[in-house]
């Protein structure tokens, strides 16, 4: 179990710069993102992206916004729980929460902080019959740990660098690895494209191109994968694990189940302090929704400072609040 | 104005006038006419979440660019009638053109 005092689902700028103040308030956070690495959308989406709006930047890359957020949160030494989805928050006797995400790490925190931007990244999927049965069986959409394919016989669908990427990379780990893409040619990385091509001219890998996923069967476990070639002609393969990768989609996920009031798929808050209708729970950021409301990274650096100094009663009940300015009393760190 | 169709994710069609000369994107228009279209990306034609299909008046738009077709694509599903709402931007060229919603539903 992690201790914390904030618990902040989602590692984009604002929940990031929630961090810088929250720790002006000798706040503690803990953060949680679904994306395997920090900076949300900007790192996900558009990492090489210039932003023109954020003060005193006439200009700054999406990542380079990232990194000095991160730079700029280091004093107050937040931890990060990364790759995995917040499923259950759990309201403890004394008020505080229990957190819980898709690989059961749990989380106890005085404060939830949801800065999920537009809820979870998750893997575009294939429209198969039967997929579901065999996610988790031989499907999977994230190579989490190439070993588990040593050995094994793998297909993968996609265009993109990642399928490019994998490919090659696994090419040595596993027994058989067949790359299955509906084009002729790659959109991925040159470089990339004409390593793989080189693969399946050696007989490293079976690239099989204009043809599409059509079937996956299996008894309780995958064994094969069905395609359709350009002339509909039906192609079967043996394989234990099969890959889409199809790329990443914004869906609202678990948070709509936590009993929140929604409107649009954004959290309806106060904007007095962007409290939730539940206790301790706040709602920074582009997945909150009020009159007026501007889905800017701006707007949500500024719902963070007003929020920490609404949420310093939870972690501090016996204190009282003096507000500084970092020009008088620098950063402090823990 | 310009005059077309949108076809929603359930089959209803509905006639939508746009103002041609105010620079929008069809994904705006779309967003604006409380169609369930994310754009997560805001229009840079980088997230695919703006997908439609133009059943009618497909050829008037032009060639799609390069990363637009890139992000088309890497989707799962993909036709030849595939484009990106975010970038056709609402002219002429759309008028009578008839648009299917494919982008993932919000809801």
């Amino acid at each position: 179990m992690i201790h914390t005092d904030l618990c902040i689902i989602g590692a984009g700028p604002v929940g990031l710069f929630a961090v810088f103040e929250a720790g002006l308030l000798k706040m503690r956070c803990h953060l949680i993102d679904a994306l395997p690495q920090v900076g949300g959308q900007l790192s996900e989406i558009y990492p090489q992206k210039p932003i023109y709006d954020i003060p005193g930047y006439p200009e700054v890359k999406a990542q380079d916004l990232v990194d000095n957020l991160m730079e700029q949160i280091k004093p107050f030494k937040p931890t990060f729980t990364l790759g995995e989805r917040v499923d259950h928050l759990d309201k403890q006797e004394d008020g505080s929460y229990i957190v819980t995400t898709s690989d059961k790490t749990h989380v106890h925190a005085k404060v939830i902080v949801i800065a999920g931007g537009l809820g979870c990244f998750e893997p575009r999927k294939p429209v198969l019959d039967n997929l579901e049965t065999f996610e988790g069986k031989g499907i999977t959409y994230m190579v989490k740990n190439p070993e588990t394919f040593r050995g094994k016989k793998v297909v993968l669908a996609g265009g993109g660098d990642s399928a490019l990427d994998w490919t090659i990379y696994l090419s040595k780990v596993a027994e058989k690895v067949t790359l299955v893409h509906r084009n002729e040619t790659f959109r991925g990385a040159p470089d990339s494209a004409a390593k793989v091509f080189d693969l399946a001219s050696q007989g490293k890998i079976d690239l099989i191109l204009s043809a599409n996923l059509k079937e996956v069967g299996g008894n309780g476990v995958l064994n094969s994968v069905t395609l359709h070639d350009k002339a509909k002609t039906e192609i079967k393969i043996d394989a234990d694990y099969l890959i889409p990768l199809f790329g990443l989609s914004p869906k609202l996920g678990p948070i709509a189940d936590w009993g929140l009031s929604i409107d649009k798929n954004a959290i309806e808050v106060d904007t007095r302090d962007y409290s939730t209708g539940v206790e301790r729970i706040y709602a920074i950021g582009d997945i909150n929704t009020y009159e007026g409301k501007l889905k800017l990274i701006l707007c949500g650096f500024h719902e963070a400072a007003i929020m920490m100094h609404s949420a310093f009663k939870y972690v501090y009940p016996d204190q009282k609040l003096s507000f500084k300015y970092t020009t008088v009393n620098g950063v402090n760190t823990f | 104005m310009v005059n077309f169709t949108v076809e929603d994710h359930d089959g209803n069609r509905q006639e939508i006038e746009a103002p041609d000369d105010m620079g929008f994107s069809l994904m705006e228009i779309l967003k604006a006419s409380e169609y369930p279209v994310l754009a997560t990306c805001g229009g840079m034609a980088l997230c695919a979440t703006c997908h439609v299909e133009i059943l009618e008046g497909k050829d008037e738009l032009g060639e799609a660019t390069d990363v637009e077709l890139d992000q088309l694509e890497n989707l799962p599903e993909y036709y030849p009638t595939s484009r990106l709402a975010c970038q056709i931007r609402i002219g002429d060229i759309l008028e009578g053109a008839v648009v299917k919603l494919r982008g993932e539903d919000v809801v």
